[in-house]
């Protein structure tokens, strides 16, 4: 099960958001893709999970393509985005947000079953049960957005800016965790992130874009030692 | 040589529309003249409507009230106060327009689906306001009695290319009016509001305020409408103003979308033509009593929603405003 | 003491007919973000099927189950086969977020027109399956029949329904979800679009419902709703279009206020009364009453 991304294209009214882009990410791997704001990132992410149009281009995962699918097929089928701006409802209990996931599962067991191991991995979660989403800290709606894909038990999760607004220590324990679960349950993952240090640290690979285009794909330890990217992202 | 500035061009224009207007009124017929009285009438509620709807961007369902406001307080200057007709219409245009103006004050902070329910329920509720007070005539309603054409027309004069000549003036006066004041540079501030409220308010222009005096300067049309409604049927009475007369109005001025008088000449047409092409079907296919009332009412709602699905970009003005004000 | 129990049965009942038709608009509005006026034909063409039901098999309530059953139909057809490929083509041409309104408007006027066709304009009368004259308390006749109090029972009992429905149920989960973030509620796996049709659908049949309580005090005929839509859309700006509680809560509010204005003040207060609670509201609290949010969203 590969994330292949072929020349794909992605407009945004008359801009051309995504431009042309490729890259791969094996089964079990974390793929960081960094950049500027405006790079066109979350345009990726959201292209890929289905919510904007792709001009031109192919992505397939598992073999088959998912260019011009429904974001709920796609969701349904086992990609689950993460979503910026703490995806969560506000509206909702902290336990309906979690099971929004699950209500069109069938085996209502391993719903439970996967509930449970997010509420242990992310435990402030299972104090907070009957809590308003909107009541959350920003890293809680973090946990409980990212909590709310993994009850699904995805194969490919599209994180879009998790350290986003978040406090330098919440953020690690972010990272740490996402690093630890997609080993431990075998995720494909593409992580974009503006916290390009934090994110190459815990990837396999790296993607850096620029205005919609590619600059430069290799290994994450490569490019955290690339002296051009480290003075573009990394400040140093 | 004169100099031709835009203001005086649009005078000739409309001196030469009104004199094209009365050379043709003397050649139909009467039943013509009449239809033509009633298409004059609805371009100008029409052009109410576009007024405030493509140029302020509210939408009114509300404007068959306004004109019934308009209406009784010509029939009570009329009956009541022993005005002369001519006084009646004027009085009809302000007193609607100051009636508008206070909804406007209401109403200037709603938009979209806020703006349209508050105006639907005027005009659900605002005739039915003639059955509580007795001056208003109840369900019957009042006479609205304009009197015969003056003796120095003579005898061929009917009453009927009288009725073409006043609402043709009547129509015509105001509608240059509106033209003149939409180039000036009110229209200018409208458009912008119209097109982005925040950047217009941000450009200091007081928005709340000139929205409300769009909707005054509306309801002044659309009360003179009403007015001249009244006097095509010799009264007024709440049945004349029916929810679906507001409806038939946004069909016509979507139909319209374009800013000009032939634009709003257009919708007028159309919507005394629907009645007329109803009545021909109904000829054709036969029908029941209840079809031939029902038919006009259909035939003017399928056409709003043609229109809106397929308001192409042309004639499809009025909406592209409305797009870019919301 | 007579008139302040009659006031309030009264209010009850105006009440409770009002927040059928505010829930089936914010229903809708949740759902879509649009004010469907096409609700009034919708409910009364569903009376219509109604009646025609209750004629034939002699039953009141046979003909309230077709008329829910039927306007939940036609609420689906609406949205699936009407609204959505409107909106679709909102996205393409120079058109606007104003159209779906017009949209509804014109389908109002042909469903009125619908009906017209096949009924004639004639008003009809739909008998209550009940005794529509006054109780009699303390040996004078107020003006709460039988009838009355069936209206009451029902709408309360639908309305509870409805939220248990909501707050219990998956698919009530699913509705809520899709109306506060269609987007989440895809990249869940919720499948919007069909929770869309079946919100219309609810609307649908709340509106049927709504139709067959109050026609028997009225008459029937296309244009027999239109007074209860603009009603129900006070009610619903009110209490905010944000949640059923409002729709109800604000549809008491327009009840009781109207009743008592009515019975205490004049007769002729209906509609200048409703007016007022309605700019009163968009005026000052222009969210409604019972939102959290500070302003509309619209």
């Amino acid at each position: 099960m590969t994330l292949i991304v072929e020349n794909l294209t992605i407009d945004h009214g008359a801009i051309r958001a995504i431009n042309s882009v490729s890259f791969t990410v094996p089964t079990g791997n974390l793929a960081a893709v960094i950049g500027a704001n405006g790079a066109g990132k979350t345009t990726l992410l959201r292209g890929l999970s289905g919510l904007k149009d792709i001009k031109s281009g192919r992505a397939t995962w598992n073999d088959e393509s998912i260019v011009g699918k429904r974001p709920e097929n796609l969701a349904r089928s086992g990609i689950m985005h993460v979503s910026d701006g703490k995806s969560v409802i506000a509206e909702l209990t902290v336990k309906e947000n979690l099971a929004l996931t699950g209500l069109w599962r069938k085996d209502k067991k391993d719903v439970a079953a996967a509930t449970e191991e997010v509420v242990s991995l992310f435990p402030i979660l299972g104090e907070r049960m009957s809590q308003s989403g909107g009541s959350l800290s920003g890293g809680e709606r973090q946990m409980l957005a990212i909590g709310r894909a993994l009850v699904a038990r995805p194969k490919l999760l599209l994180l879009d800016e998790p350290s986003l607004g978040l406090a330098p220590l919440i953020i690690d324990q972010i990272f740490n965790t996402i690093r630890k679960f997609v080993t431990t349950m075998n995720l494909t993952v593409v992580l974009v992130e503006q916290n390009a240090m934090g994110a190459l640290a815990i990837a396999d690979e790296g993607v850096v874009l620029n205005l919609g285009s590619v600059v430069a794909v290799d290994s994450a330890e490569n490019l955290l030692k690339d002296p051009a990217v480290r003075t573009a992202y990394l400040g140093y | 040589m004169l100099k031709l500035t835009p203001s005086k061009k649009r005078t000739l224009f409309f001196i030469a529309i009104g004199w094209a207007l009365l050379l043709i009124g003397d050649r139909i017929g009467e039943l013509r003249q009449y239809q033509g009285s009633f298409v004059a009438m609805y371009s100008l509620a029409i052009a109410s409507i576009i007024l405030l709807t493509g140029y302020s961007g509210q939408l009114s369902l509300g404007h068959s009230a306004l004109m019934a406001v308009g209406a009784y307080a010509g029939a009570l200057s009329i009956n009541n106060l022993h005005l002369h007709p001519a006084i009646a219409l004027v009085i009809a245009t302000f007193v609607a327009g100051v009636f508008g103006l206070l909804l406007g004050f209401g109403v200037a902070r709603l938009s979209g689906p806020y703006l349209a329910g508050t105006t639907l329920a005027l005009a659900v509720s605002l005739p039915t306001l003639a059955n509580q007070f007795p001056i208003l005539g109840g369900e019957q309603g009042v006479v609205f009695d304009v009197g015969l054409p003056p003796a120095r027309f003579g005898e061929n004069f009917s009453q009927y290319k009288w009725f073409f000549w006043i609402s043709t003036l009547a129509v015509l006066i105001m509608l240059w009016l509106i033209s003149n004041f939409v180039s000036s540079r009110y229209g200018r501030t409208f458009r912008a509001i119209r097109d982005n409220e925040t950047a217009a308010a941000l450009a200091g222009l007081n928005t709340g305020r000139l929205k409300v005096l769009a909707f005054a300067i509306s309801s002044g049309m659309a009360g003179l409408a009403g007015g001249l409604l009244v006097m095509l049927i010799s009264g007024v009475s709440p049945s004349a103003f029916p929810l679906s007369l507001s409806f038939s109005l946004l069909t016509g001025a979507v139909v319209t979308g374009v800013y000009s008088l032939r634009g709003v000449m257009l919708g007028g047409l159309v919507l005394v033509a629907i009645p007329e092409i109803a009545d021909s079907l109904v000829t054709r296919i036969g029908g029941s009593e209840g079809f031939t009332a029902t038919l006009p009412g259909f035939l003017v709602s399928a056409l709003l929603i043609l229109a809106v699905l397929f308001a192409p970009n042309g004639p499809g003005t009025l909406l592209h405003s409305f797009k870019k004000h919301n | 003491m007579i008139k302040l129990i009659t006031a309030i049965l009264t209010a009850l009942t105006t009440g409770a007919i009002y927040a059928l038709m505010s829930t089936a608009l914010v229903l809708v509005w949740r759902s879509t973000r649009i004010i469907n006026f096409a609700q009034a034909g919708q409910a009364v063409l569903s009376t219509y099927i109604g009646y025609e039901i209750t004629v034939r098999t002699g039953s009141f309530w046979i003909g309230v189950v077709a008329a829910m059953i039927f306007g939940a139909l036609l609420g689906a057809v609406i949205d699936r086969f009407f609204m959505r490929p409107i909106f679709k083509r909102i996205q393409s041409g120079p058109i606007l977020m104003i159209a779906p309104v017009v949209a509804t408007l014109g389908l109002l006027g042909i469903i009125q027109s619908i009906i017209g066709f096949k009924w004639g304009l004639t008003y009809q009368s739909l008998a209550a399956p009940v005794s529509t004259d006054g109780y009699t308390l303390f040996d004078r006749v107020i003006a709460f029949s039988p009838f009355n109090l069936l209206v009451v029972v029902f709408a309360t009992v639908s309305m509870l329904l409805l939220t248990l429905l909501f707050q219990k149920t998956n698919i009530g989960l699913a509705l809520r979800a899709s109306a506060h973030s269609p987007e989440i509620a895809r990249l869940s796996g919720i499948k919007v679009d069909f929770i869309r049709t079946l919100g219309w659908a609810l609307a649908g049949a709340a509106g049927g419902l709504a139709g067959m309580l109050y026609i028997p005090s009225s008459y029937l005929y296309p244009n027999a709703m239109d007074v209860l839509l603009v009603f129900g859309f006070v009610a619903a700006v009110i209490g905010g279009l944000e949640s059923l509680f409002g729709a109800v809560a604000g549809a008491m509010i327009l009840g009781f206020a109207i009743s008592f204005a009515t019975s205490y003040v004049s007769e002729k207060l209906v509609f200048p009364m409703a007016f007022i609670m309605l700019i009163v509201v968009l005026l000052i609290r222009p969210a409604g009453l019972f939102s959290k949010k500070k302003s509309r969203r619209d």
